[in-house]
């Protein structure tokens, strides 16, 4: 970007050995994670846990350089309107992008319930290959359970975590942590007021208090997923139940930790640089916008996976 | 102008100019596109006989998977992608892509993946071996254990698939030159603009779908396995929910190519381009909501087995308005035939046959007979060889000029197409006769009743493999030398790339210029 010339109205791009290194930690991240994860299955010992580490680890250092470039070369003035503009478009997709695949997991759970699941407990399926099994939700009592009992591989949870009665909603984790999820939101955007105005002071605090509002979120769930392994035998391998349950909350989770992971990084850019003004606060901005998308994906499992779970 | 490009293999390594990686994009895709070919013809060796006589039956369905696989993802998605970043910013008068840093990474992403798919040829238990379309429990239950990496290969390719998706987003919707509207846009950057909204649309998908096998294998999840209450048939609705856009992603890029060499040689402005925007829009819509229609015989209630087959049978009307408006264009031209010509006329011709065959087992009852036999194959082998691959072959003829300076030998890309054109149609063409008698597909050995289709599909395949290497010679001879190319290179060209120079310097439009 050094190499911009006095007739060039657009900026001229110079060479980066970014792109080929973040390719090669991309490449030796899941290359170690596919030898680690068939190891694991194969109980065998193996050097893919080593070659995925290393690889996350250059990844890491690759993005974080990457990141910084683009943070730098914003401060120096070097960016024009129209290429904040393209980082602006590209975060939109991006989140698109996420939200499809979100989509992918919604469609799993209400195809599994509403078309699968009915059929498998019905007719001829039901009486002759799984021995009169009878379809609920939750599933509590798996096809392999009704046909071999005691026997049964993949065997149903003893509870779930479903809407105990509007009653005792205070009380229910799930609710409180869609409250403080809910609440996160709106601190992140008081935050973002804060930014508008200028108020670097309240901005501060208010970003800090979002990402404090994450962390704790994390933590409930955590806590959440932990009583259901150990008190309810609810697990990966408990039907589909336990399946849609775990994928569509992890995913969300692993969405959040990615989120406050950013905005804690935002945090720390302006507390320590002072970095972001009401007029140049992109890095602050997209990563608030996703926050705000994993808010809404929130508000989607609460209601599916949930309240009518 | 600026500076021009850096000295040494890392201007390839470390490049962020648009052309650099549009031509690594292309010369990935031509290997790929070769490995893919190699495949196909141990399958067409294995097949010119009934019996086995090559390869052991698992081998052959490894080989019927990478081909599937190598052809769709390494060779004709990385084709357009490579012709997008050459052209896209030249055609809108753009200096670059939106994010160039972004653009190296998502090529460079592919040879890895790539190259960690083709590994799996030599791993314990051998490659994929379910086909490409990796049908549960096929690629869960009964694997082989390299299908980690399949599933790795497939993120990883997906992540280039999106990066380069937003880039090419963000270029068309920020970086056009004053003046040029959406609406004065050429075709080809419609399309694009329509297929990266697709890629963005259903690579998570794909990545969603492959995210649960992975969870079932290793994780002892139940999406897939009814025992569990899950249901392999879910794989399917998630897998075609990506699958079915992912083909018009292969071919919409086609029809901007078609739709920009055949006004040129028919001297006439492209009949009706409004409707050609308005008709990609409605393709890329209802390819959304048609994805059953490759799971007609799969057990679905009839209600479901109807609104797939009418939603299937609208697509015919937006991709007749194209059809019926390229014969338009042509229609009173002045036209002369030089080879990209021929293979965009050929494109129109014979993707149109595929449309129809498209139509025959969009019909619900009829696909009962057609479901997983070889008409099937000769019906999306005569979309995507005539129609992908023809419409690149005739986009690297029409733009090498453009790219390298040179023009091609006439004669010899004439020869090409005429070779390309009877060996794929002596390839493909029986294979609907094989298909109807009942030949079923991904099998090794069968009924010497279908030996005489099967024998003259393979002597075709070989001879069309024998015209690409001409194609690979012809395109290292033009880029060596040849006749100079004049900035328009074709007399009726239109539109901002035929304004700069050939070759294309390095840089170009680092101020915009004006579209009027």
């Amino acid at each position: 970007m050094e190499q911009k010339q006095e007739f060039e109205t657009y900026y001229v791009p110079e060479q980066s050995k970014l792109p080929i290194f973040a390719s090669l930690g991309l490449f030796l991240t899941v290359f170690g994670l596919g030898n680690w994860l068939n190891e694991m299955s194969a109980e065998k010992e193996g050097s893919g846990v080593t070659v995925f580490l290393l690889g996350f680890v250059v990844l890491a250092a690759v993005l974080f350089t990457w990141f910084s470039k683009a943070i730098d070369e914003n401060i120096k003035g070097l960016n024009s309107v129209q290429l904040k503009r393209s980082y602006v478009w590209g975060m939109g997709w991006f989140i698109f992008s996420e939200v499809m695949f979100f989509a992918a997991f919604f469609g799993a759970l209400w195809y599994l319930r509403n078309i699968s699941l009915p059929h498998l407990g019905e007719g001829p399926t039901s009486e002759l290959l799984w021995n009169d099994f009878k379809a609920d939700w939750p599933l509590m009592t798996t096809p392999d359970m009704a046909l071999n009992g005691e026997a049964a591989a993949i065997t149903g949870p003893e509870a779930t975590m479903g809407n105990p009665g509007f009653s005792k909603w205070l009380t229910w984790l799930p609710f409180i942590n869609t409250a403080i999820l809910i609440s996160s939101s709106v601190t992140v955007h008081w935050a973002h007021t804060a930014l508008k105005k200028d108020n670097k002071k309240a901005f501060n605090f208010w970003l800090g208090f979002t990402v404090l509002l994450g962390f704790i979120f994390l933590c409930v769930q955590v806590y959440e997923y932990k009583h259901a392994y150990t008190d309810l035998g609810l697990t990966l391998n408990a039907g589909v139940y336990g399946t849609t349950f775990f994928m569509l909350t992890g995913f969300h989770g692993l969405h959040v930790t990615m989120g406050t992971f950013m905005l804690f990084v935002q945090w720390l850019r302006s507390v320590t640089k002072g970095h972001f003004s009401h007029s140049d606060c992109f890095g602050f901005e997209a990563s608030s916008w996703y926050w705000h998308f994993v808010d809404v994906v929130w508000v989607g499992l609460f209601i599916f996976v949930y309240i009518l779970g | 102008m600026a500076h021009g490009p850096a000295k040494g293999f890392t201007r390839w390594l470390y490049t962020t100019n648009h052309k650099d990686i549009g031509s690594m994009y292309l010369w990935f895709s031509f290997a790929m596109f070769f490995l893919g070919g190699f495949f196909a013809l141990v399958i067409r060796a294995e097949l010119f006989q009934p019996g086995l006589q090559i390869v052991e039956p698992n081998f052959f369905n490894q080989m019927t998977t990478m081909h599937g696989l190598v052809m769709v993802f390494g060779a004709v998605m990385p084709a357009f992608v490579g012709l997008a970043n050459w052209m896209v910013p030249m055609m809108i008068g753009a200096p670059d892509m939106a994010l160039p840093r972004m653009n190296n990474w998502s090529f460079w992403i592919l040879p890895f993946a790539f190259a960690m798919l083709a590994s799996t040829l030599f791993m314990e238990g051998g490659a994929p071996n379910f086909g490409w379309t990796f049908y549960a429990p096929l690629s869960t239950t009964y694997a082989p254990a390299s299908v980690t990496f399949f599933i790795f290969a497939v993120h990883i390719m997906g992540a280039s698939s999106i990066m380069g998706a937003i880039n090419i987003i963000a270029t068309i919707l920020n970086m056009r030159a004053p003046g040029m509207t959406l609406m004065k846009m050429p075709l080809f950057v419609w399309t694009w603009l329509i297929t990266a909204y697709l890629l963005i649309a259903v690579m998570p998908v794909l990545a969603g779908v492959v995210t649960m096998m992975l969870m079932d294998i290793h994780f002892g999840t139940s999406f897939f396995d009814a025992a569990g209450g899950g249901d392999p048939v879910l794989f399917q609705h998630v897998f075609w929910f990506f699958g079915h856009p992912e083909v018009y992603i292969m071919i919409l890029p086609a029809f901007g190519v078609v739709s920009a060499i055949i006004p040129t040689f028919a001297r006439k402005p492209l009949f009706g381009y409004s409707s050609m925007v308005y008709a990609t829009a409605s393709i890329a819509f209802l390819s959304f909501i048609v994805w059953a229609h490759h799971m007609f015989t799969v057990g679905m209630p009839l209600f479901g087995e109807l609104v797939f087959m009418y939603a299937t049978m609208l697509i015919a009307i937006p991709t007749g308005v194209k059809v019926f408006n390229w014969v338009t264009t042509m229609f009173k031209g002045s036209m002369t035939f030089e080879t990209p010509m021929l293979f965009s006329i050929a494109f129109v011709i014979l993707f149109t046959i595929g449309g129809f065959s498209g139509l025959m087992l969009a019909i619900a009852p009829a696909d009962f007979q057609y479901h997983d036999t070889y008409f099937v194959v000769a019906h999306f082998h005569y979309v995507l060889v005539p129609g992908a691959i023809f419409s690149i072959t005739a986009a690297v003829y029409y733009w090498l000029p453009k790219w390298s300076g040179n023009m091609y030998d006439e004669t010899m890309g004439k020869a090409h197409f005429w070779l390309a054109f009877i060996g794929l149609n002596v390839t493909f063409f029986p294979m609907h006769f094989s298909g109807l008698a009942g030949m079923p597909r991904r099998i090794p050995d069968y009924n010497p009743l279908w030996a005489d289709w099967n024998m003259i599909s393979s002597v075709g395949a070989f001879l069309f493999g024998a015209a690409q290497l001409l194609f690979l010679f012809i395109v290292i001879r033009t880029i060596i030398g040849g006749k100079k190319a004049t900035a328009e290179v074709w007399e009726g060209s239109h539109g901002l790339e035929w304004t700069v120079p050939s070759p294309a310097p390095y840089h170009t439009f680092s101020t915009p210029p004006e579209v009027k």
